[in-house]
């Protein structure tokens, strides 16, 4: 038995799936689709910061450019954390292109100009 | 150096922003912002997560995205600003006195005012924790500016006291950068933070939340060294031999938020006992003519978004007051709040300025409901029932009461219920 707090919308239903894949807990059919792609490809958007080079910050926050698989969470952040740039950035700059080889970027999420 | 200005904005967080952008587009030109902090868009700058704008642009942003949008629309509008500069003090003929290091302790007369200076986090002291007072007890808030603005990780064994959003995403975010976080104590019997948080900030990476729980003690000489938390009954006391003890060098304090709102004292402007903003009409006056309040400083917002709005109705409402088109102050029809509901914003309706044809009420209630009625009165006349599935004291909620109904009554009260079953 697995159990899934549905966050489709504010209700949190409280999912159940059994051994046999059969769900129960759910307010409506968005439920099930929630709990069907946790269930078999939970995927995240993964947001973090690298190091900058700049007058005024010390960290430009960065984010994927799409979900990533969550099993690969850990490993993305340690490819971020190598990272060092050098204001300027602009907002949306790509910082890793094609990540670890998972087809995902990593890209900035704020302009600095020096 | 100008001295004189239409309307001074003070703040330059997403309430501030929407409002001095929303005065602009409604005519009035003459403007100035002040920010304390180096940069617009306060809390949002180490707000790195995403997940903001979904009503505002139908899209998911991060936070220095959401603030960059609106900082990039006050500047194409040319509109003037100046940052790392504190206000130290608002007067009632609408002086306001700030300094800063280029202009030094300088004195502008303003025409109107739009407070939108945001919150402060709760800290140990407001919740009354026992124990020692070492180094390592932290609000929540504070150890993510160190974090995603400064680079610095506070620790490395961390304890979360309470459930709300920032300490949700700071648990994840401590995580991700290599801290063990060992759990989250909420007080209640659910939680205060999003359902969307608790998913991928807690059950995403095993980090357990210990609900009805609280922290009972707090133990270090100089550096924090353990935390004991124990089960607390329906008065909120702990029970003994409930307790756990946790080996950790910091806890994080994610237990509310207060409005900003000292600048408001010398004003004479009375407040709300239970959200401690400003009382103001449905324009966001305060009860002291042509000086606003929005956003966190009025009361404590889930949703940038509904901040954003908020602001967009200050800056209306202050603009239209600049222009001269409100009407004298006449019929006023007070918001009550009756079972289930906690609060209510705006604190009166000012019958005579209603600008739209629609008078939006936010709301929060007091427990989560499933499947009540939210009654709507005008004094003893029901105006609304409206059928809700769920509502939670997290999320703000809104009922729209129209212009029409308002002007045609000769009520003096407007009560918002729950009814259950």
């Amino acid at each position: 038995m697995k159990e899934f707090i549905c966050i489709v919308c504010p209700r949190g239903c409280k999912i159940r799936v059994n051994e046999q894949g059969e769900m129960e807990g759910y307010g409506c059919k968005r439920g099930i689709t929630y709990v069907q792609n946790e269930m078999t490809n939970p995927k995240r958007m993964l947001t973090s910061t690298v190091k900058i080079k700049s007058k005024i910050v010390n960290r430009l926050p960065i984010i994927t450019s799409s979900e990533i698989n969550k099993d690969d969470i850990f490993r993305v952040m340690e490819e971020i954390n190598k990272v060092k740039v050098e204001a300027p950035i602009y907002i949306h700059d790509v910082i890793i292109k094609n990540v670890l080889g998972l087809g995902v970027d990593i890209i900035a999420t704020r302009t600095i100009r020096e | 150096m100008k001295t004189n200005y239409d309307l001074v904005v003070i703040g330059g967080g997403s309430a501030g922003l929407a409002a001095a952008i929303s005065a602009y587009d409604h005519g009035i030109k003459d403007i100035l912002l002040l920010e304390a902090e180096a940069h617009l868009g306060g809390i949002l700058l180490q707000c790195i997560h995403n997940g903001f704008g979904l009503h505002e642009f139908k899209e998911q942003l991060t936070g220095p995205e959401y603030a960059e949008r609106f900082a990039n629309q006050l500047i194409e509008r040319k509109i003037e600003y100046k940052t790392d500069t504190l206000v130290l003090e608002i007067k009632e003929d609408k002086t306001v006195i700030y300094s800063n290091k280029e202009d030094g302790l300088v004195e502008v007369k303003a025409q109107a005012i739009i407070l939108a200076t945001g919150c402060l986090e709760r800290t140990r002291g407001a919740i009354n924790t026992p124990g020692d007072r070492p180094s390592g007890v932290i609000t929540a808030g504070l150890a993510q500016k160190y974090l995603n603005i400064d680079g610095y990780l506070v620790g490395k064994r961390v304890f979360i006291l309470g459930s709300g959003d920032i300490g949700l995403i700071m648990a994840r975010r401590m995580t991700l950068e290599g801290a063990k976080v060992l759990g989250v104590a909420e007080i209640m019997p659910y939680s205060n933070g999003l359902n969307r948080n608790i998913v991928q900030c807690l059950h995403d990476f095993n980090i357990p939340l210990y609900l009805s729980h609280t922290v009972t003690n707090i133990i270090g000489k100089d550096k924090l060294e353990k935390v004991v938390i124990a089960k607390v009954d329906e008065n909120f006391n702990p029970i003994k031999g409930t307790e756990k003890e946790f080996q950790v060098d910091t806890l994080l304090l994610s237990v509310g938020l207060i409005p900003l709102n000292g600048l408001l004292d010398k004003v004479n402007v009375p407040t709300h006992p239970r959200t401690r903003g400003a009382l103001v009409s449905q324009n966001l006056e305060t009860m002291k003519e042509g000086i606003f309040s929005c956003g966190n400083v009025l009361h404590v917002h889930d949703l940038v978004d509904f901040v954003t709005k908020e602001g967009r109705k200050a800056g209306y409402g202050a603009a239209t007051y600049l222009k001269g088109k409100m009407h004298k102050k006449g019929r006023r029809i007070i918001t009550r709040n009756k079972s289930g509901v906690s609060y209510v914003v705006p604190y009166y309706i000012d019958v005579e300025n209603i600008l739209d044809n629609l008078v939006e009420l936010n709301f929060r209630v007091t427990k989560p409901f499933e499947k009540t009625r939210l009654i709507v009165k005008l004094d003893d006349k029901e105006i609304k029932n409206i059928f809700k599935l769920h509502m939670l004291p997290s999320e703000m909620e809104s009922v729209l009461i129209e212009k029409e109904i308002l002007m045609n009554s000769n009520a003096k009260e407007i009560t918002l219920e729950i009814k259950e079953g």
